[in-house]
C-alpha cells in the first residue's frame, strides 16, 4: 500500500511550513525582487529582447550600459536624450542592491554574473545551442513566465 | 417638428466636421500612413522608388555580419527573429501588419540603428524609399 496523507494532513503540513517561514515561493526561486516595469522600458528595450529586471544588475552596470546605447552588444540601440535619461533614472532607482547583485558582472552582461552562472550550472552546453534557445539571453525560451519578472523554477521548460 | 429635424441634422453635420478638423489639427504624435512615408522619402531623394532595388539591399549583407534580412527574413511577410537575443519580430511588409510604417519618428529611429548595423552608416533616402516601395509592394 502506498503512503498517502489524508487530504486534511496536507493543508496542516503547508501550514506548519509557512509557519517555519518555508513558503512555496521561499522554497522555489523566488528573491528576485519584481518591479513593475516603466512602459516606456517595455516598450524600448522589450523591442529587441526581454524587458531585463532591472534588479538584475547593479545601477554601476545600468550606468555603463545607458551610455553606450550606440554601441550595445553589439547592435545601435540608440535612442533620443529624453528617453535615455527617463530610463536611466528609473534603472538607477531600481538597479539590483542586494549582496549578489552588487558587483558588476565582466561586460555589464547578467549572463556572465555569478549569481547567474551558478543557478544555470547544471544546464549542459548542448542544451543553449539549441535553434529554440540559441542565446543565454534569451531567458523565455525556458523561463516560461519571464515576461512577467516570473523566474521561479516551478515555471521552467527547457524545450527540446 | 420637420424644422427641429432639420437643425437637429446639420447641428450634427456641424459637430462631425469640428471633429474632423480637431482631428487634421492636432494629429497624434508623427502618425503616418506607409504611403505618405514613401512619399516624403522619395522627395527627399529627388527620385521614384526601385522596388527591385530595395528588395536587393535587404537581402544583401553591406560588408557587416548582418542583412535586413537576418533579422527579418528574407520575404518579411510572417514574423522573424532577432539575431543574437532570439526574439520573435512581428512582420515587417505593412499589408501583413497594420502597425509597421504608420510613426515616422519610429520608422526613421529603426532605420536609423538597423541601416548602422547593417552597413555602418545612416541609410540614404533613396534606400530607404527603395526599401519601403519593395515591403508595401507585398501583398496578401
Amino acid at each position: 500500500m502506498s503512503l498517502r496523507f489524508h487530504p486534511r494532513v496536507t493543508p496542516v503540513l503547508l501550514g506548519l511550513l509557512a509557519a517555519l517561514g518555508i513558503t512555496p515561493a521561499a522554497m522555489a526561486d523566488g528573491d528576485q525582487r519584481r518591479v513593475p516595469l516603466l512602459p516606456k522600458y517595455q516598450q524600448e528595450c522589450a523591442a529587441c529582447h526581454l524587458a531585463y529586471p532591472p534588479g538584475m544588475l547593479p545601477a554601476a552596470s545600468w550606468t555603463r550600459v545607458m551610455a553606450n546605447l550606440p554601441r550595445h552588444y553589439g547592435t545601435d540601440a540608440s535612442l533620443d536624450p529624453a528617453t535615455v535619461k527617463a530610463l536611466s533614472t528609473w534603472l538607477g532607482a531600481n538597479a539590483g542592491t542586494y549582496q549578489r547583485v552588487s558587483e558588476a558582472p565582466p561586460q555589464d552582461r547578467i549572463t556572465t554574473s555569478s549569481w547567474f552562472v551558478r543557478k544555470h550550472r547544471e544546464v549542459a552546453p548542448d542544451v543553449w545551442k539549441r535553434a529554440v534557445i540559441g542565446s543565454r539571453a534569451n531567458c523565455a525560451a525556458c523561463h516560461t513566465r519571464a515576461d512577467k519578472g516570473d523566474f521561479d523554477e516551478d515555471n521552467v521548460r527547457i524545450p527540446k | 417638428m420637420k424644422l427641429s429635424a432639420v437643425h437637429r441634422s446639420s447641428f450634427l453635420a456641424l459637430l462631425a466636421t469640428a471633429g474632423l478638423a480637431c482631428a487634421a489639427i492636432v494629429p497624434a504624435a508623427h502618425a503616418a500612413t506607409p504611403a505618405e512615408q514613401l512619399a516624403a522619402y522619395t522627395a527627399q531623394a529627388g527620385a521614384p522608388a526601385v522596388p527591385a532595388r530595395g528588395q536587393q539591399f535587404f537581402n544583401t549583407r553591406q560588408g557587416r555580419e548582418w542583412s535586413c534580412a537576418s533579422c527579418h527574413g528574407a520575404v518579411p511577410t510572417q514574423a522573424g527573429k532577432h539575431a543574437s537575443t532570439g526574439k520573435s519580430i512581428s512582420a515587417l511588409a505593412p499589408a501583413f501588419n497594420p502597425e509597421r510604417f504608420t510613426d515616422s519618428a519610429k520608422t526613421e529611429k529603426w532605420f536609423r540603428r538597423n541601416c548602422n548595423d547593417v552597413s555602418g552608416r545612416e541609410c540614404t533616402a533613396a534606400e530607404k524609399a527603395d526599401v519601403l516601395g519593395w515591403l508595401m509592394a507585398l501583398k496578401r
